[in-house]
């Protein structure tokens, strides 16, 4: 019997799981996938909002400001990368000006910090490769990247290192009410807990409807992405957002925290809550309105294109609510990612009110040993870990110059990956130039190796998405 | 301090340390970062190698365990497992392996003989899913011929590249069935033996101008939309066809390998994607050397040892009294013909100049123009992007040359 299950091993979901793991309290944490991190978490504007977007008064803006200022410190205990590299919506003409204007006045009444509108002048010593059309831009010094999954998989490691359960391809199906508490089942499986935590993201409404909440829906919408090369991260330093109309935010360029160049996401609602498929009008428009943005965006150095799932609620907000023990967390679409590890604290504090007695633990430990952290090292400090341990000798993935005691690591630590994206989201191996061409048949061995499966049972991202059908001269 | 110190020990690598070896070096290193030497053609297990070099058909292991036992013979030293981080401008070579750590090794001489990888899947932009069961072909070689497991049963592969072509093959012998080839432009890549062995003689459909549009399935690719494509290329929607299977193969182009090369400054060909570098294959800076599928990509490994060989040699000359020249001609094309190598001619010595077409042309006539005057003409049946050609000019018809174009006329 757990005193919280939280389901949905998203950001939202690794937020509560590490904000509880700091109490005396058993935490399992519920996902129906092979790994975390493979939901709208996995593929989306990795921003920072500083905060000017949302409705004054709206849950998203209260959560999304105060995300914003916890999460610098919660990316340095959980030593993953952060970069406040700040945020330009750019305007092309007198209504995007006064749109600004309007966005300027909202994200002061939020309580955003530093907002002005610069004029041209001031942008093109600020970033040079603006395009030439832009005419003035709101700045935003607080807007800020991450790497949404390598956030989501630390936090989750971290508060499985604090004693947290992780319980995967678990897809939840039914819940019963029980006398203290409730019981989830996955088919036959079931798990016991005192308390539950809803944040199944796309799938919220779903698990509600579970308990007989049926207030609300979720549907997908979707935002396909093309990323380019690491060589043109440079290009720009800020997140460069058009100025929003009632076609939608538009198609943002921004650089990662690993230095490549991300150009997206698309606005089209969708029926199908699986279909992550991108589409050839979705790459058209990237192209054009990137290009719109940004002078000369490299796109002959694509390396990938991806396709992410807004959860948008029916209500046009985040639902955040608790009644008998069971929190919900619903349509926690964008400024979700910033707002996660406030939304992590404040679900614990209903959770509180909802009668879970909160014992502070003595031997927490809110730091957990960055995952880059021998890519960051001093080559003596790199010559010392290798004498330890050779492994860090060997580059498996030569695109990304990963080594395979920083693939074994990840293999080994919590979370520990189980499949080759699992491997990709953790070290970054087969995430370059070539796409895993090199070193996934080494990569699929060393899964293999250490977790005792057959070669061909290694898989890309679990179920039966097998990377090998069987032996040759056998199918 | 080493002398020469080549980077890379697949054929490119192991024919210039021999080379360098039988003009005198003795002190050199040979650094490889996979697990033995070899390079590529260790998984090439096909045979159709060495046909030009030792007038016999060998396969892709026998090919290069007759340049490694060449290298033991001469006890050439080579670290394998090693990979190089950086090479510096004055020549600081960075590095790392399990037993040595990161080390450096300051060189008098570099060859460069990275070999090439395959362009991926990103690049392409196709829509739809990202399932597993998309593989660039020389992965899916490498899971066969290396590790004895099938990638897939059902095979569409994307492009005609020799890889594929190969592949297609290969997968076929293995059980597996190849439903066909698309091939995005009206000719194939690939060289025209492959195309007869590895699909006609196995009835295996190529068909030119398509393309795959979209990629289906969730978690294992479960099919494949193809289309024709019009003269633009852009897909043609009302020819658009599902095909099932579980896995798509790519062959759609091999890349030079050349980010340590642009590490180090030096200034690459857009074409090739290679180094700039003269008649013995020096780059821009003195004593680099670049060779093989590194400075562009080759269709014969044949033709990798020769070129490994006069950038070998030529190491050797720089190490023992330094390369002199006696002239500065630059090598252009007129479109038609895409690139040479070398690019440069810095000193008149009898030269084979290597060059690929732009297109397929039947009956066409090549001319070599020296200063504006018409050096030689050459006629040809038929040339194709997927062969590579090659001329030879004189010391006599290089010498106090300027500029030196190559052009292509169908007649
Ligand atoms: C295109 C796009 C762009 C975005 N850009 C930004 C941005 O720049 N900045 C920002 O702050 N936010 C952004 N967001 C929003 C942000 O990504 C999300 O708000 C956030 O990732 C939501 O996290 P989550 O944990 O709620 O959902 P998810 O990451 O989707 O996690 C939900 C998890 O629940 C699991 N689950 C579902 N059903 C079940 C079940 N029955 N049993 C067990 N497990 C289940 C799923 O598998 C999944 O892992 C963007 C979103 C998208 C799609």
């Amino acid at each position: 019997m757990y005193d919280v299950a939280i389901i949905g091993a998203g950001v939202v979901g690794a937020m509560c799981a590490r904000t509880l793991a700091k109490y005396d309290v058993r935490v399992c944490l519920i996902e129906k996938e092979n790994d975390v991190a493979t939901g709208a978490t996995r593929a989306n504007s990795a921003i920072v909002h500083a905060g000017f977007d949302a409705k004054e008064g709206s849950l998203k803006a209260k959560f999304n400001v105060r995300g914003s200022e916890m999460m610098e410190q919660v990316c340095r205990e959980l030593g993953v990368k952060y970069k406040n590299n700040g945020s330009l919506v750019i305007g092309f003409n007198a209504e995007d000006r006064q749109t600004l204007e309007e966005l300027l006045a909202r994200g002061n009444a939020n309580g955003v910090k530093g907002l002005y509108i610069a004029e041209k002048e001031e942008l093109e010593k600020l970033e040079p490769n603006l395009s030439d059309t832009v005419e003035c831009a709101l700045v935003a010094p607080t807007g800020a990247i991450v790497c949404p999954y390598e956030l989501t998989i630390a936090a989750v490691g971290n508060a499985m290192d604090n004693g947290a359960d992780l319980e995967r391809n678990f897809e939840v199906s039914a819940i019963e009410k029980t006398e203290n508490g409730y019981r989830i089942f996955a088919g036959e499986k079931a798990i016991e807990a005192r308390f539950v935590i809803n944040a199944a993201g796309l799938y919220s409404d779903k698990i509600a409807k579970m308990i007989g909440d049926d207030s609300f829906d979720v549907h997908p919408r979707k935002g396909e992405y093309i990323l380019m090369d690491k060589a043109c991260g440079s290009m720009l330093k800020n997140t460069i957002f058009r100025t929003p109309s009632k076609m939608g935010k538009g198609i943002l360029v921004s650089p990662t925290v690993d230095g490549n160049l991300l150009a997206g996401p698309t606005s089209v609602d969708m029926e199908d809550k699986e279909n992550t498929a991108t589409s050839a009008e979705g790459f058209d428009k990237i192209i054009k309105e990137a290009c719109e943005n940004v002078k000369e965006m490299p796109f002959r150095r694509t390396i990938t294109s991806f396709c992410g799932l807004r959860a948008v609620g029916s209500t046009g907000d985040f639902i955040i609510k608790a009644e008998n023990g069971f929190v919900t967390l619903g349509g926690i679409e964008s400024p979700g990612l910033t707002s996660a590890p406030a939304i992590g604290v404040y679900a614990t504090e209903l959770l509180a009110e909802q009668g879970l007695e909160l014992k502070e633990k003595a031997d927490y430990n809110p730091i957990r040993e960055a995952m880059h952290h021998f890519r960051e090292a001093s080559m003596e400090e790199k010559n010392e870990i290798i004498k330890k341990d050779k492994s860090y000798g060997k580059i498996v993935c030569r695109c990304e110059g990963v080594t395979e005691g920083e693939i074994l690591a990840a293999i080994r630590q919590n979370p520990k990956a189980l499949d080759l994206d699992g491997v990709k989201r953790r070290t970054r191996a087969q995430m370059g130039r070539c796409q895993g061409g090199f070193c996934s048949p080494y990569i699929v061995e060393l899964l293999a190796r250490e977790h005792g499966m057959a070669y061909e049972q290694v898989t890309k991202s679990g179920r039966d998405s097998y990377i090998n059908v069987g032996k040759t001269k056998e199918v | 301090m080493t002398e020469l110190v080549i980077i890379g020990g697949g054929p490119a690598g192991m024919s210039a340390a021999v080379a360098a070896y039988d003009a005198g070096v003795r002190d050199i290193l040979i650094l490889e970062r996979d697990d033995s030497l070899g390079g590529i053609l260790q998984q090439c297990i096909h045979n159709g190698f060495g046909l030009h070099r030792f007038g016999e058909e060998l396969t892709g292991p026998e090919y290069a365990w007759r340049y490694e036992q060449q290298v033991h013979e001469r006890g050439i030293a080579y670290k394998t497992g090693t990979m190089v981080l950086e090479v510096s401008p004055d020549k600081v070579i960075t590095a790392t392996n399990p037993t040595d750590g990161i080390f450096q090794i300051q060189a008098k001489a570099i060859v460069l003989a990275m070999g090439c990888r395959e362009r991926a899947k990103g690049a392409l932009n196709i829509a739809g899913t990202r399932p597993a069961g998309i593989f660039s072909a020389g992965t899916a070689q490498k899971f066969v011929n290396m590790k004895g497991y099938m990638p897939g049963k059902n095979v569409v592969i994307l492009g005609s590249g020799d890889i594929g072509l190969i592949m297609a093959r290969r997968m076929t012998l293995e059980g597996a069935s190849v439903k066909a080839v698309c091939e995005l432009m009206p000719y194939s890549g690939g060289l025209a033996r492959n195309i007869e062995q590895c699909l006609n003689d196995f009835n295996i459909p190529l068909k030119l101008s398509h393309t795959v549009v979209e990629i289906h399935g969730k978690t294992r690719v479960t099919g494949v939309t193809i289309a024709k494509v019009d003269e633009n290329r852009k897909p043609i929607e009302s020819t658009k066809e599902y095909i099932e299977c579980d896995t798509l193969l790519l062959s759609v182009g091999l890349i030079p390998e050349n980010e340590l090369t642009e590490g180090a400054g030096i200034c690459l060909d857009r074409v090739t994607s290679g180094a700039l570098v003269d008649q013995d294959r020096q780059t821009q800076i003195d004593g680099v050397f670049a060779c093989g599928n590194v400075l562009h990509v080759h269709d014969l490994v044949d033709f990798v040892s020769e070129e490994a060989e006069i950038a070998g040699q030529a190491a050797a000359q720089y190490i023992a009294d330094g390369l002199d020249t006696d002239m500065d001609a630059v090598l252009h094309t007129d479109g038609k013909i895409r690139y040479t190598v070398p690019q440069r001619i810095t000193k008149a010595k009898d030269t084979n100049v290597y060059f690929r077409v732009a297109d397929v042309y039947k009956n066409a006539k090549i001319t070599v123009l020296k200063d504006g005057e018409v050096l030689l003409t050459k006629k040809k049946m038929r040339l194709a992007p997927g062969e590579m050609e090659s001329l030879k000019l004189t010391a006599a018809q290089l010498a106090g040359a300027k500029e030196i174009k190559f052009g292509l006329e169908v007649l």
